[in-house]
């Protein structure tokens, strides 16, 4: 007992921490530790598309653009390429195309990988079997090239990779679709189909640094997805070595394994516990930005301009599935950044009455930053234009009447108390579809919908509750009623909400409607038979979400353009809103550059999304996002995810914070054990005091 | 005993088929293959074409259970139940649908979930029925009281508590050891500690309460007046003979756990960060992958119904009375 006393005190005495989730081996180390909820389902560039996925495909692939770090409104620049491409129009036969020269920077040198070495592409099904890593053959490199972008883009057409983007690039990218079924055609199963030999009209090698791609008429926003991994560079000699036989069965392939040219290479694969970036010793090195918006210099963000990234030699991220161990790791010091859980919002953030989230003192106190940043997203409660109550009725008196009855609810639908009540107040109310930050949304006064808010004394009001019963009268249910036959006025809100937690939303959405004496019935159901009706058109309401692809305010409006509609042609416009003005002017917006002529378009658009309001109301989500004071360079960017190369780590203090956060109390397990040894010293006594009875006479 | 054991495997066979159809049906009534399809896609800019290229690429575009558009067999093998089933049987487990290695994972996962559940099964077996015994031991006593009442709290309360109560006070609060996470080989320990503390102690208040209603049924008993009478000490009466001949029932509900234990648990897995197999399925259901539920349903029979023959074999070890014919 006083030999384990004394040993506990020694090792306290030593400083020495014993919650640290990581090996002894790595403290000090300039290494990032940080978190993944969801296990990537696709590494592959060609298929991967979601944002638990871009935060490892982003630090390995890299697409010939980015975004600029720092800068706002976000701002596309060269990444592998040697400039922002410029397209050129061509005219033949009557038709526009647009042609899109891009030259790529010299000497860039892909990550060390097994495809490179000649040997590695014709292994014995032995060898492969014995494999633990694709890492444990021998490894080579090479320079990138044009031939690379092009092998990738043709793989967008492969048989056997379902790219999401190929039916949007197939209406654009010369020949795309008929290349999908000449591959088809080619494919054998078990065997690699070599693109090379394949040539695709669309898209062709100018020259070793320079490839050509054609597009069909004008497509502005092209070079957007220039920004994204579908447009990264693939070795034909990865895909070759990942196509041996047994490498499937070896979890070996590109899905699992990525290859690219970018500042880290995914050295550990374990989607289950851990997933590790390296840094690729092949990276060529890119300099810190120089420039930023207002306010990043005196944040500290260009202490590191023109310096070499990146800074961090490894990534360690590890697989939290519950918010509680994530937040408590992240308070002890062992995840470098956090976002903040519902369950944790107030201990971690104080909300002014102004609305202004500040950080609360135990968070300042350990020295932490909050970075705010509204994401490019919105959620919205949409009205299905073709249900015959709150759709668009097919003009005439009854869309008339429609149209106030969704003004009506637009005004009573008080997305404020929503978002103080259920997101902590972690979001804007919507006033257009365009979200904040991107070209085309108007801000304060100007940018609010008159007919759902007023400004007063300089902020948003909503509109009394008086102005939407009057707007619900004009529509024909005075007091919630039909004013012909008298019968209650029923709106049904179809959702995904079914579990016990969700009851209160229901409830406060019965209270919106209440407001009106609208009676409300939620229609709760699973998401693939949500997904079903919205597909059918057989909703009434309901509430869906869509997060951009690039800051365009083309990647928002598309969601209203009647050519999109879900119900007739399984498009992304879910209410199926069609308005033939509308349409119109998207036709001419989506290929405008941006400028005062676009936005008097938008502005116009945006009038009469307002005025019809397929959508009632939404917001766009705002992200917190939290860093330790240890952690450099951290800035919220909502388009980019290649972020790793910018953050810096001072691993000495993150080192001492944590044992000073961390010293073990020992005082309560010694009183817990010294309670139980206490507590087993009756048993005993009474133990032996039995052994030793005599035999007593039962009466 | 031989004889017994292949006849009981001869009677696995029809009971893994029903569970194989019950399992299929209850899949795809929930969901259908367009939704399989959808799922695996993505939400966003999936296409019709996409998705029945999806479904022929993994044979979901085959009908259900009879096809009668084939000829001949074919109208029952050229179905999805019988093309995703009928491999099963040879523990061919093929792909996930996002085309990873099923087999490959399970193994992968399996020892993380047994570096967790054994010593959980182990430890809480021998503090349990220790637990038990001294209740019995000490029955109609202060101890026995408070004993069942410490029970009854213990069992009463939720197993999430133990966790977050655990995770607060021993990691949080005391900094003892890592919050959640897992490493392999020796390092291991010290992530496993405070979940297996937590494991056996939420198990102590129903088991315990369970073994001691059969040791005091036990200790009723003629044998044990005669164990007494012949002068053996408490201790001799209590774990030779009582605990032996209170075996059988223990042993039902025991030994069925032993082959499950590869299996994992969801709820401790989860908030320790534990690689293991507890949330393999759950993971599997909510994507939507019916070749891993259809798998890991399958592995589940199959060790139930191992674990019931072992149950049996077990009855002749501790009591010879029993034969196996």
């Amino acid at each position: 007992m006083r030999t384990l006393l004394l040993l506990l005190v020694f090792l306290t005495g030593c400083g020495e921490v014993w919650n640290d989730p990581y090996p002894v081996a790595d403290r000090g180390k300039n290494v990032l530790y940080s978190v993944f909820a969801e296990r990537p389902k696709h590494l592959d560039p060609a298929q991967s598309y979601t944002s638990d996925e871009a935060v490892f495909t982003r630090q390995v692939y890299e697409p010939p653009l980015q975004y600029h770090y720092l800068k706002r409104p976000y701002e596309l620049i060269p990444l592998t390429a040697a400039e922002i491409p410029v397209p050129r129009l061509v005219e033949k036969s009557g038709i526009t195309y647009s042609v899109y020269d891009i030259r790529i920077k010299p000497g860039i040198k892909y990550q060390p990988h097994p495809g490179f070495i000649a040997e590695n592409l014709s292994l014995k099904k032995q060898i492969i079997e014995d494999l633990q890593s694709p890492y444990d053959l021998p490894l080579g490199t090479r320079e990138l090239t044009a031939d690379d972008y092009v092998y990738q883009i043709k793989r967008l057409a492969h048989p056997q990779l379902h790219s999401p983007i190929f039916g949007l690039m197939a209406e654009y990218i010369v020949g795309l679709r008929e290349y999908a079924g000449r591959l088809q055609k080619a494919a054998r199963p078990g065997q690699w189909l070599d693109l090379r030999e394949h040539p695709l009209e669309g898209v062709e090698r100018v020259d070793a640094q320079t490839y050509r791609i054609t597009l069909k008429g004008r497509y502005p926003q092209f070079v957007y997805w220039l920004a994204m991994p579908f447009f990264a560079p693939m070795p034909w000699e990865a895909d070759r070595f990942f196509q041996q036989a047994g490498m499937l069965q070896k979890n070996f392939t590109l899905d699992w394994w990525p290859v690219g040219t970018g500042p880290y290479m995914l050295s550990r694969n374990d989607p289950n516990a851990r997933m590790v970036l390296e840094r690729n010793p092949n990276f060529r090195g890119e300099a810190y930005p120089s420039e930023g918006e207002a306010g990043d210099a005196q944040r500290g963000l260009l202490a590191d301009a023109g310096k070499t990234m990146p800074f961090i030699d490894r990534a360690v991220y590890t697989r939290e599935k519950e918010s509680i161990p994530l937040w408590n790791k992240f308070l002890q010091g062992y995840y470098d950044l956090s976002g903040i859980a519902s369950d944790s919002f107030d201990q971690a953030v104080r909300v002014s009455v102004e609305g202004e989230a500040t950080l609360s003192p135990e968070m300042e106190a350990r020295g932490i930053r909050l970075d705010t940043s509204i994401a490019p997203t919105i959620f919205y409660l949409g009205a299905n234009w073709l249900d015959p109550v709150i759709g668009g009725v097919s003009g005439g008196d009854s869309a008339e009447r429609a149209r106030k009855l969704r003004q009506a609810l637009a005004i009573a639908v008080d997305w404020e108390e929503y978002l103080s009540i259920f997101a902590n107040g972690r979001g804007v109310p919507s006033h257009s579809p365009v979200a904040p930050g991107i070209f085309g949304y108007r801000d304060g006064a100007e940018g609010l919908n008159p007919l759902t808010h007023a400004w007063k004394d300089g902020k948003a009001q909503r509109r009394p509750i008086e102005a939407a019963k009057q707007l619900l009268a004009e529509a024909g249910y005075p007091d919630g009623r039909d004013a012909k036959t008298g019968q209650p006025l029923v709106l049904y809100l179809d959702s995904t909400s079914r579990g016990p937690g969700d009851k209160a939303v229901v409830d406060w959405w019965r209270k919106q409607f209440a407001k009106l004496s609208v009676q409300f019935e939620p229609r709760q159901t699973d998401w693939n038979r949500f997904q079903e009706k919205l597909r059918k058109g057989s909703t009434q309401l309901f509430i869906v979400g869509w997060s951009a692809d690039y800051p365009d305010p083309e990647n928002f409006m598309f969601l209203l353009h009647g050519a999109q509609s879900r119900a007739k042609t399984q498009g992304e416009n879910a209410s199926n809103y069609l308005n033939p003005e509308f349409d119109a002017l998207f036709e001419r917006m989506r290929n405008m550059p941006s400028g005062p002529e676009r936005q008097k378009i938008i502005d116009r658009m945006t009038d009469i999304f307002r005025r019809d309001a397929p959508w009632i109301g939404g917001f766009h989500p705002k992200n917190f996002a939290l860093f330790h004071s240890w952690l450099g360079n951290a800035k919220a960017n909502e388009m980019s995810d290649n972020k790793l190369k910018y953050l810096r780590v001072d691993a000495a203090k993150r080192e001492a914070l944590r044992r000073e956060w961390n010293q073990p109390v020992l005082w309560p397990s010694v009183l817990l054990f010294l309670l139980l040894m206490l507590s087993i010293v009756p048993a005993v006594i009474s133990y032996k005091k039995r052994e030793q009875m005599a035999a007593r006479t039962v009466s | 005993m031989f004889a017994y054991i292949v006849r009981r495997i001869l009677y696995a066979i029809p009971i893994l088929v029903g569970v194989n159809l019950i399992t299929f049906a209850l899949f795809f009534i929930v969901n259908t293959p367009d939704d399989m399809a959808r799922m695996q896609l993505g939400a966003k800019r999936v296409t019709p074409e996409a998705i029945e290229k999806w479904k022929a690429e993994r044979g979901y575009d085959l009908p259900l259970v009879w096809n009668a558009s084939a000829e001949g067999s074919a109208k029952a093998t050229g179905t999805i139940f019988f093309q995703k089933s009928v491999r099963l049987f040879v523990f061919d487990f093929g792909f996930s649908e996002d085309k990873r290695d099923i087999a490959g994972e399970i193994r992968a996962r399996m020892w993380p979930s047994l570096a967790l559940a054994l010593p959980v099964f182990l430890v809480g077996l021998a503090v349990c029925i220790t637990f038990a015994l001294l209740m019995a031991f000490f029955r109609a006593s202060y101890l026995d009281f408070w004993g069942v009442v410490a029970c009854v709290a213990m069992m009463s309360i939720s197993t999430l508590f133990y966790i977050i109560g655990g995770q607060y006070l021993a990691s949080k609060i005391w900094h003892l050891v890592p919050i959640s996470g897992y490493a392999g080989g020796l390092d291991a320990v010290r992530f496993l500690i405070l979940p297996v503390v937590i494991g056996v102690v939420g198990g102590i208040g129903a088991s315990s309460r369970w073994y001691r209603t059969l040791f005091l049924e036990e200790m009723g008993k003629d044998y044990v007046r005669t164990a007494r009478a012949k002068g053996l000490t408490e201790g001799v009466v209590l774990f030779r003979h009582v605990l032996k001949n209170a075996m059988i029932p223990i042993l039902t509900g025991v030994v069925v756990v032993i082959p499950t234990l590869f299996l994992g648990s969801l709820l401790m897995e989860s908030f320790f960060g534990i690689p293991g197999l507890g949330s393999y399925t759950i993971d599997a259901i909510q994507a939507q992958d019916f070749s891993v539920v259809r798998s890991m349903v399958f592995i589940g029979s199959v060790f139930y119904i191992v674990g019931l023959i072992l149950t049996d074999i077990s009855y002749t070890v501790v009591d010879p009375r029993i034969r196996l014919e």
